[in-house]
Order: structure tokens, then C-alpha cells, then sequence
């Protein structure tokens, strides 16, 4: 449902059916995108997420929703999708 | 039990949403109406179940201004539901939330997807907005209340033509419907338990600005990724949800019918599959509403997002 606030929902709207498949297809697709900020994504019991940057801090979020605010605070910037280096990134 | 109808009237001051609600809670059909308003006394209905409420909001710890809850607002809905449930009010089919001038609607619509309790027995209908066809959209709060809305209710269109204001909402908002009304006066069933727009209706071209906001429509050929879709989107809204005030739009995410998506801010509705498509066309379509937003820019990055899922 909401985009930041998604801790408070049962289950994110962008997470809502595909089961583990498509669980582990998103961590796949988000590591090329957080890749790009020095980031990187796993996967917790198919649970909650683990984001970790290259110092080896990390975060722990239970959603989409909650992950690119946490993902902003490691990378120290925002992340935008608009940006054209991140899109010349995922061709 | 199925979830009870909450739509929501709002609009800037003077705008004409008292004498809206007062003349739509006259007429016949709007029977069993529990209406929840700001100023008592105003809205002089009394066979309808009335409560007033100081608008009070709730600020969440991500600090997100459209994510705050109307803790008011929660109040209220859960009271009237345990009071119907307990048999100490009659029972009610709909429920009209009105709004100060100035009120965000996107706290509301929050409050009605977020809140536990209220969720579980609640559902948004739609967002009315009044614009008057005199003053139009001027003040900032009204061409967002505008924007955001399902239905706009031109008002006053006895005493100013209410052409030039139809045709700026229209170009603002391509996905709502616009109705003229004068005096309030106006058929429920124009506004309440409306059937959900088809956004391939919406023009194409609605590249109007409106106090720094513009909505654009993108189409999009190839099928999309729900899973690199949903990334995208939930990218965007933590980049520039503050900018975007509504996205609508008919996805073809490759099953029999499309996906219909529906989001106020950063508030994104459940998805919800349609059974068929309505015609031949199975493009995927997307109206965007908000400031600072570049068609080309938006529709570069979806389409690389979608590639990568692809």
C-alpha cells in the first residue's frame, strides 16, 4: 500500500502474489538496481530483506516499502530511478 | 460482511461542498448515509447519523506528510462501526466524509488503506473535489484536491460559466469525470458507487500545467514485469512521491484481463486484476499527475526497468 509506510500492512501492494519465485526473481532484479549504489540485497527466510553496503553495515527491512528509505540512508544519496547513469546501468 | 463505501468530499473554502452534501443527503437514494463533517450545524440534516470531527493528524515516524494518519478520522469510523455492530445506531450503507478547504486528501486515503481496523471494515469509494466555476483552481490546495479526485463537481454554474473551469480540470485531471452542478444539485448516483473508469478513455495528450502540475498518459507496448514494475514504482514514489500526486492506469501483465493500478501519493491501492479487456487494444496505460514530472524521463525509466525484468 503505501510506499514508506508499508511496515504497518500485512503485505506490500508490489509484493502481493508470485509467491518464493517471484520473492527471489525481485531480489535478483533489486541487486542490479542497489548495485549501482554500492548496495546489495538478500533474502531472510523469505521474511524480511537484508541490505547491506561494502562497509558492512546493514539494515534489515520487512518490505519493498521500507527498503528504499533504509537503502538511502546506507548510500548516504537518494536513489532515483530517473537517474540516467542508473538507467545506462541496468541495460 | 462486505466493507462499507467512504467517500470523501472534498474542496477548497467556498467551494460549495456543504451545499453539496446538504442537497445530496435530501434526496431519496442516500438514505442510511452516516456523514462525518468538520463543522456541525452546517450540514442541517438531521435524520442522517452526523459526527463532527477535529481534522488531527498523526505524524508516522518516516516522517512522510501524505503517510500521516488521521488519527480523528480512525476514531470515528471504528466508533461508528462498533456502535452499528453493537445496535446502538442504525445501521448505515455509506459513509460521506467532508473535509475542511485546506484539508490533503492523502492522509484520508492513507487512513482508510492503512489503519488495521478501519480497513478491515471500510473502503475508499472515491474523492469528490468542488471547484467553484467562479474562483476556479487558484489556491495551490485546490488544484491538488483537483488532482488527486475521482469526480469534480464544477459548482456555482448558475452564477459563472463553468466552461473555462471544466476544460482546466479535465486537462489537470484526464481520468476523472467532470460535472457541472448548480445549487448542489446533482444525482447520487453521479458521484457514489461509480463504476471504475476505464483509463484507456483517458486522453493521451492532457499536457496541461496547473499551479506547477501537469498529467501526461504513457503507453506501453511491450507487456509489463509485474515484479521489475512494482520496483520501479515503489522507487519513484520514495524519489518523488511528494511530487506525484496520483498515478491510474491498465497494466498488461500478461494474464487473460489487465491490472488495475490506483495510487493518491504514496498511496498505492491494492492491485486489482480486471477479468477482460475492454476492447482489442492491450497496450498498457499509465496517467501520471504531479510537479516536476517529464513524460520522456518517466517513460526512458520504466522502460528500462521493465527490460531488465524482461
Amino acid at each position: 500500500m503505501c510506499g514508506l509506510c508499508g511496515v504497518l500492512l500485512s503485505e506490500h501492494w508490489a509484493e502481493e502474489s508470485g509467491g518464493r519465485r517471484a520473492r527471489g526473481f525481485r531480489v535478483v532484479l533489486l541487486n542490479r538496481v542497489l548495485s549501482h549504489y554500492g548496495l546489495s540485497l538478500s533474502d531472510w527466510a523469505g521474511s524480511v530483506y537484508t541490505l547491506r553496503d561494502r562497509k558492512g553495515r546493514s539494515a534489515v527491512v520487512t518490505d519493498i516499502g521500507m527498503l528504499w528509505a533504509e537503502a538511502e540512508k546506507l548510500a548516504g544519496r537518494p536513489l532515483d530511478p530517473l537517474d540516467p547513469g542508473l538507467l545506462a546501468a541496468l541495460a | 460482511m462486505p466493507k462499507t463505501p467512504v467517500t470523501l468530499v472534498t474542496g477548497f473554502l467556498g467551494s460549495g461542498k456543504t451545499t453539496l452534501i446538504s442537497r445530496l443527503l435530501a434526496h431519496p437514494d442516500m438514505g442510511e448515509t452516516a456523514v462525518i463533517v468538520n463543522e456541525l450545524g452546517e450540514v442541517g440534516i438531521d435524520h442522517h447519523l452526523l459526527r463532527r470531527v477535529d481534522e488531527r493528524t498523526v505524524l508516522l515516524n518516516s516522517g512522510c506528510v501524505c503517510c500521516t494518519l488521521r488519527g480523528d478520522l480512525a476514531d470515528e469510523l471504528r466508533d461508528l462501526d462498533s456502535r452499528r455492530t453493537r445496535g446502538e445506531i442504525p445501521d448505515f450503507r455509506r459513509v460521506v466524509v467532508e473535509t475542511t478547504g485546506l484539508a490533503d486528501p492523502a492522509p484520508i486515503v492513507y487512513t482508510l488503506a492503512a489503519e488495521p481496523v478501519v480497513r478491515h471494515h471500510f473502503e475508499l469509494d472515491g474523492i469528490v473535489a468542488t471547484v467553484d466555476a467562479l474562483n476556479g483552481l487558484v489556491e495551490p490546495e485546490s488544484v491538488k484536491q483537483a488532482a488527486v479526485a475521482d469526480v469534480v463537481v464544477v459548482t456555482k454554474a448558475d452564477v459563472a460559466d463553468p466552461d473555462d473551469a471544466v476544460e482546466r480540470v479535465r486537462a489537470l485531471n484526464p481520468g476523472a469525470d467532470v460535472v457541472e452542478a448548480s445549487f448542489g444539485e446533482i444525482e447520487p448516483a453521479r458521484l457514489f458507487g461509480r463504476p471504475r473508469r476505464d483509463p484507456r478513455d483517458f486522453p493521451a495528450d492532457g499536457h496541461v500545467h496547473e499551479g506547477g502540475i501537469a498529467s501526461f498518459c504513457l503507453f506501453l507496448d511491450e507487456p509489463v514485469d509485474w515484479t521489475a514494475f512494482g520496483i520501479w514504482l515503489t522507487m519513484l514514489l520514495q524519489a518523488r512521491g511528494s511530487d506525484l500526486l496520483r498515478v491510474k492506469g491498465l497494466l498488461n501483465v500478461g494474464g487473460e484481463g489487465p491490472l488495475l493500478l490506483n495510487g493518491v501519493q504514496h498511496v498505492v491501492h491494492p492491485p486489482e486484476h480486471l477479468p477482460a479487456w475492454p476492447d482489442g487494444d492491450r497496450r498498457s496505460r499509465l496517467v501520471f499527475i504531479g510537479r516536476g514530472l517529464e513524460r520522456g524521463e518517466v517513460e526512458r525509466s520504466l522502460l528500462a526497468f521493465n527490460r531488465a525484468g524482461n
